[in-house]
This record gives structure tokens, sequence and C-alpha cells, in this order.
């Protein structure tokens, strides 16, 4: 039982930098703004976040200066496409791209550096309880950061003032701004809470789920990340549970290559994207719900003068 | 009615770079009254509308609130001093419930939790029945609009500006609003109503402003004025007459649709339910309507747009073309006149003549696959010269033409080709007055030169001036067709509000009878 125990504890690991990335883009694509460049966010982040912990000796350090990082890349997204009006799409590619050649070129001097990571919660006693112990108190802090971070966000969209703003602004910029909302603001506000919990998803991976830096660590997930949001309609309890679900198939491929399963690693290394995108499509062909959950405007531009 | 206006406007003047939208207009709205302002598409109502609501800012004029001067007029401020809008073109957010989209417009203050009891509270007491957790996007137009009414009287207003609030309403959900308005009034709130129905406005209002081109040309008491006078005020001349021809019965069936019954494909969508629908040659056959209830679907099969898998589901001059495109369809001698100018009947950035190009290319404008310049410029040149369109010439781009010229230029465009079956989808939705009485004449004269045509329309006036038989469409399901002078407009808004549909054959999620104000 142990084992089960183990096992979920590292699902969560595993799927915690996509919880991080896709809530954060979830709020952004909510206020209608579709930001592309959550790869880009995520790189910059970690390299940013590994770079401050290996220089101060602090991890929780790095993961703040990760989160700034992020907040930083997406700020420029949005002075590109909320005040100068560029195409969404285009600049938030363009932002991937420049992310993750910025990252490895300011990350070449990391490369082979052995950092202190953050370890994961050991509360004395209570974590080696049988089973919840490791289950309740084993995780890293990150993982329970996320977990707070997907109830907020619930919380704030669903049940709060605030949040009911940032949908009407999502769904429909032009009543918004009759009612009289500042409908640019708001989006900058999301693009930049977006760059930041993709900061924070990067972070997570340099100091807490594998403390080192390699070139293109985030090894797509920035591009699961955006999937996940679509497939999950999104909805914040799907986007968790697609996460999840990444989280185990990856941890699966690994049982699969210790017990020296005889399929070439490069399939199996595709098996956690695919799973997450089949199955994540199959829960999605609800028209209603994706015209419900849908912010009808996104990726249009808003110009409160037309 | 001595005390000191509400509102005051004097001498606004909007300019825009090719138009004086306002030109000095003076403007008095008294406490307890409803002050119409009336004046044909262009003349300036919309302009003084937002500058009122503060959305846009005048270029000269002032701008006075219970006797004192406003300085600047912001809509934020406007909202704070109790002037509430109910919009043409709802501001309403679809995903959102009833409550949620009142307490966006509401202030901070006012959005306690007892909201969906006053919601509740206020739309009984004014008799505009609303639940308050039901999703917006599954109410019909005359159950949107109430959430638009019942959002502002929760602001307590003390100026309500009501814009063309009846072109979406059963005539019977027209008398419902005019009491509740009344009502209003009663209590001392000042209505500015805009529209265009003179009939509408001597039963409603007690004074009215005229506009037009951006001028005030009048000021009535509409009450005791006729039609004809308040019309030779809005359009400096009276209102020309359509020429009619008897109807002359027996042509062939040119567009027959049969047991047609098609689940939504949208889910915001509305399914259709067993239309049976049959024009003949030398006829016009009008379907009545409040949007929503199943035209833009039945638009799409007829036009092509939607195919069906069953050919004879639409047959077109005997020609079973259910599964052929709108291309193939127009090839049978089809022409549709959709209802989005911009967009679906002419592409907003290109040249009137390449718009001509785009739907009379069968027309000898294309010979070996290459276009004939020449002849489409021709084309075009004397579509604009035949139609009376102002426009700068066939190069002229279809954006830069106003409502009513690009209608006309469209509905030219179509009958040039000599269709032998003509559809019409509110051929003169925000068109000015001369220019919808030309496009009617021209649909009458092609069906007294032989052609069959259908007019999809919510403006029961229009279709009663110049159909022959008649139809209604209420969710989704048709009507039977009666000759247009056997019926009236009190039974055709019955039909409306879906009175002929037998109990419990009600699937899904439709739009409900209940969908007019007050309609229930």
């Amino acid at each position: 039982m142990d084992q089960v125990a183990e096992l979920l504890v590292l699902t969560l690991a595993a799927g915690t930098p996509l919880v991080f990335a896709a809530l954060g883009e979830l709020v952004t694509e909510k206020s209608g703004v579709l930001n592309l460049g959550v790869e880009g966010m995520m790189l910059v982040g970690a390299v940013t976040s590994f770079m401050v912990a290996a220089t101060t000796g602090s991890p929780w350090l790095g993961v703040g200066a990760g989160m700034l990082a992020g907040a930083a890349l997406s700020l420029v997204f949005a002075v590109l496409t909320l005040s100068l009006m560029a195409n969404q799409v285009a600049t938030g590619l363009a932002l991937s791209l420049f992310g993750i050649g910025l990252s490895a070129f300011v990350g070449l001097g990391y490369v082979s550096i052995v950092i202190e990571g953050i370890a994961p919660l050991g509360v004395p006693g209570l974590s080696d309880l049988p089973l919840v112990g490791k289950l309740l108190f084993g995780h890293n802090p990150l993982v329970y950061l996320s977990l707070a971070l997907f109830a907020a966000i619930r919380w704030f969209l669903y049940r709060t003032r605030p949040g009911l703003i940032l949908r009407a602004v999502g769904e429909n910029p032009q009543s918004a701004h009759a009612i009289g909302f500042p409908v640019v603001r708001i989006r900058y506000l999301a693009v930049m809470f977006g760059g930041a919990c993709a900061g924070i998803g990067g972070a997570y991976l340099a100091v807490a789920y594998t403390p080192l830096w390699t070139e293109g660590m985030t090894a797509g997930r920035g591009w699961i990340a955006l999937a996940l949001v679509v497939f999950a309609t999104w909805r914040p309890w799907r986007v968790l549970a697609g996460a999840y679900l990444f989280g185990g198939v990856t941890l699966a491929t690994f049982q699969a290559q210790a017990l020296g399963v005889t399929v070439p690693s490069q399939l199996l290394a595709m098996l956690p994207y695919l799973a997450t995108i089949v199955v994540l499509a199959i829960i999605s062909r609800d028209a209603t719900a994706i015209r419900l959950n849908a912010p009808a405007s996104l990726g249009r531009p808003f110009h409160p003068g037309l | 009615m001595t005390d000191a206006p509400r509102l005051h406007l004097a001498g606004i003047t909007k300019r825009y770079p090719t138009v004086v939208a306002n030109d000095g207009i003076d403007l008095d709205v008294r406490p307890g009254e409803i002050h119409a302002v009336l004046g044909e598409n262009g003349a300036g109502k919309s302009t003084l509308m937002k500058i009122i609501y503060g959305v846009v800012k005048p270029d000269a004029g002032s701008i006075a609130w219970d006797g004192k001067r406003v300085a600047a007029f912001t809509p934020a401020r406007a909202r704070r001093l109790g002037v509430g809008m109910v919009f043409q073109h709802f501001s309403l957010f679809e995903t959102l419930t009833v409550a949620e989209n009142i307490v966006l417009a509401l202030d901070h203050d006012r959005a306690g939790p007892g909201l969906p009891a006053r919601i509740r509270d206020v739309s009984e007491r004014y008799g505009l029945p609303l639940d308050p957790d039901r999703r917006v996007h599954s109410m019909s137009v005359g159950e949107r609009q109430r959430v638009e009414i019942v959002r502002c009287l929760l602001q307590d207003p003390r100026l309500l500006i009501m814009d063309e609030p009846t072109s979406v309403l059963t005539p019977q959900a027209v008398e419902k609003l005019f009491e509740t308005l009344r009502r209003l009034a009663a209590e001392g709130c000042s209505i500015l109503y805009i529209s265009h129905k003179l009939d509408e406005i001597r039963a409603l209002c007690h004074r009215a402003t005229v506009l037009r081109g951006g001028k005030v040309t009048g000021e009535c008491d509409p009450r005791h004025e006729s039609s004809t006078a308040l019309a030779r005020m809005m359009i400096g001349g009276d209102l020309p007459h359509p020429r009619h021809r008897a109807a002359r019965p027996g042509g062939a069936a040119m567009l027959v649709v049969a047991n047609l019954t098609l689940p939504a494909a949208d889910p915001f969508g509305t399914g259709l339910h067993d239309v049976c629908l049959g024009v003949h040659a030398g006829e016009i056959v009008g379907i009545a309507g409040v949007s929503g209830n199943g035209q833009a679907e039945l638009l799409a099969v007829l036009s092509g747009e939607c195919r069906l898998a069953d050919p004879g589901g639409v047959v077109i001059g005997g020609v079973p073309a259910g599964r052929q495109d709108a291309g193939a369809r127009r090839a049978l001698g089809l022409g549709f006149i959709p209802e989005d100018r911009l967009g679906r009947g002419a592409v907003p950035e290109m040249s009137l003549a390449e718009n001509t190009l785009l739907t009379a290319h069968r027309q000898g404008l294309v010979a070996h696959g290459f276009i004939r310049n020449d002849a489409v410029r021709a084309a075009a040149a004397a579509t604009i010269k035949e139609y009376r369109v102002k426009a700068g010439g066939p190069d002229a781009i279809a954006r830069s033409l106003s409502g009513g010229n690009l209608q006309k230029f469209i509905v030219g465009r179509e009958i040039r080709q000599r269709p032998k079956v003509l559809i019409a989808a509110q051929p003169t939705w925000g068109v000015d007055v001369g220019a919808a009485a030309q496009i009617r004449q021209a649909l009458i004269d092609l069906r007294d030169a032989g052609a069959a045509v259908l007019v999809v329309s919510e403006e029961l006036d229009e279709l009663f001036e110049i159909c022959d038989r008649i139809a209604v469409i209420a969710q989704g399901r048709l009507s039977a067709l009666r000759p247009a002078s056997e019926t009236n407009a009190a039974e055709i808004g019955m039909l409306m509000s879906g009175s002929f549909i037998a109990p419990g054959t009600h699937g899904g999620r439709q739009f409900s009878p209940a969908g007019a104000i007050g309609a229930d």
C-alpha cells in the first residue's frame, strides 16, 4: 500500500508544473487573451530561478525570481498585443521562441551546476504514518502551493465580483467597456498573472522537481499546458485532472523503462503527451459546455475607442 | 409639467470627418415626460443618445441636469446622475445568468446578497417576469430586453433612454412595454424614446423632437399630429406609396420545402420542426416572427449554406436541390439577399464591381476562366444607375457606402440577374425610409415580372405592405400560409408568440412563447 501512496505522490509531483502553467493560462484566456508564449515563459522562469538559487543558495528566492521573470516576459506580450494591437497568435509564438533561445543563452554557464533544491515536506511523526502519512504530508511544498492556487482560482473566478468581471471581459469586451470596466487594464493583469504562474511552473522544474538546469528542460510542457486549457474547456478542475493524468502517464513510462519494456524510449516519451490529448479530446466534445465556458472574445483585439 | 427640465441640451454639435452628425441641437426633457426623438437612420439620433449617455463627447454645446450645468459627461457620471440606457443591440453577457448580468452593471453597494430577491421584486412590480438564475443565452430577444430594462430599473433611473425598443417585440408585447413605460413616467422618471415608427410615438409619447440631417426640424405633440405630418417633418416630404398589382394566382411552385425537420447545429441555435413552405411564381410570400425563432436556420437551408442529406428537402424550380451548395442553387435561378449586408451580402473591403462579380459571374462576366473587367464594371455601373445608389462609382469600396445605399446595391445586383426565385432576409433593416420604399417597390416589380419572392422580416408593416401570403415562424415551426388580405397584425402577432403550436410539442431548449415582454 505504501507503494501506491508513493506512486500518487510522484504523480502529483510530475503534474505540478502543468498545474501552475495551465491555471495561469486559464486566467489569461478567461479574460479573452490568448498567450501562446507559455513554453517560453516557463523556460525563462526556470533558468532565472535556477540562476538565483545557485547564486544566493536559496531555492525559495529562486522561485520568487522565476515568478517575476515569467511576469516580466508576459508584460512584453501584453504591451505588444493589448496596447500596440499586435496579433496575439504571432506574438505568443514569437514569445515562446524568444524564451527558448534566451533561457538557453543565459543558462549556458549553469548547465552542470548542482544546487540544493526545495525538498519534499517532512513533518516529523506525521509523514511516517502508514499510507496517509506520505500522501498528506510528504509532498513538495510547491505542490501544496499549486493546490492552494487551484482552490483560489476557482473561488476567484466563480465566487467573487472581480472574477465575474474578468469572465465578462473575456466574453464581451465591448459590453464590459460600455458598462464602464477598464477592459485593457483587466487584461494586462490577467496576462501578467498567467506569466507569473508559468514562471513558477518553470521554477518548480528547475529548483524542486529536478534541481538542475538543462537547455529546454520544460520539454514541451508549455504547449501541453495550452492544450490542457482548451481541452479542459476552460474549467479549473478539469485542468487539474488533465495535469495529473499527464503526470501519471509520465510516471508509468518511467516504470515501464525500469522494468525493461522493449519499446523504444522515444515512443514511450511520447506517451504522456499523446494520452493527455486523446483523453481530453474525448471528454471535451460537448459543444454546449464549450460555448458556455469558452471566453467568446478569445484572441480578438479590443480597442476601447472603436 | 412646469418644473425645470431634467435634461437640457443647448447647441450640441458633433462633427465627424465626413459628416456633421449633430448640428446645434437643443432638447428639453421634463420630469415624468415620455419624449420621442424621431428621425430616419442617419439623422443623428444615435450620436445624440451616445452624447447623453456620456460615451461620445460633443464638440460644442452644453448639457444641464436639473437646471445645473454638467461640465464633463462621462458614462460613469451619467449613470451616477441616473441615466439608464436600453441598447438597441443588447449589451448582455450570454454565458452569464440574469443575476450576474445585473450585478455587473450595479455599483458595489447596490449589489448585495439580497439582489435576487430585489430582481424578482422589481420585475414583478413592473410586469416583467424574470428568473434571476437563468442564463441569458437560453432567452429570447424579448426576454433579453426585459433583463436590460430591469437592470436599468434597479439603478433607480431618472432618465431612461430606449433605443428602438420595439423592433424585437410582438405587437402584444409592445402594448405591455408601453404600459410599463407609462407607469415609470407616472412615477416621475423621464423617458427618451427613439424610434422611426410613427404610430408608436403617437400612441406613447407626450412630446416629440424631430431630427433630420443632424438638425432639429420640428417639435410637436405627437398625440395631436397625423402620421403624415410627422413623416413630412422626418423625411422632408411625403412617404412614397408602393404601386401594387393584383395577385395572379396559379403560378408554378418555384420554391418548395416539405416537412423539413433539422436539429440545431449550434447549441444556442433553434432547430426546425416540420417546416412546409411553397412559393409560387408571381407572388411574394412573407415570413414574420421574432428573431431567433429559426429564421437564420431556415434561411441557411434555403440558400444552400446548410446542405441537407435529402435532395428533395428543398426544390427550386422543380429541381431537387437539397444537397446542392449555394453556387449550384444560384445556377438554378435562385437569388439571395442575406440579412447581414457587410460580411455576407458584400465583402466590405472590396469594390462594388468586385462584389458584383461574386454572385453575378454567370452573367457573361467571365470568359474562359478570365474576368472580363470591363463587363464587370459596366454591370456594377448599371446597377448603381438603375437603383440610384449614392456611391463614387463601380470602384467605391463596399464599406464606404451607407447602409441604405449598400442594401440598394445588393438588391439591385440580385434582381438584375433576373432570378426565378428571390429570397430576401430583412431587406430593409436599418435602411432609411426612402431607400426602404425603393427596395420594396423593386421586390414588387420583380414579382410582377413573374418571379417567386420570399421575404423574411420582423417588420409586420412591411410584410403587409408587399406580401400576397404570410406565414409566421415561432420556435422553429412555420404556421400555415394565409393570404395577407384575410389576416391582420393582431392575428399574426398571436401566431408570433407561438399560439399555433400544439401544446406538449416543445422539444429541447427552445425559445419559449413567453419570449416577448410580458407575453405570458
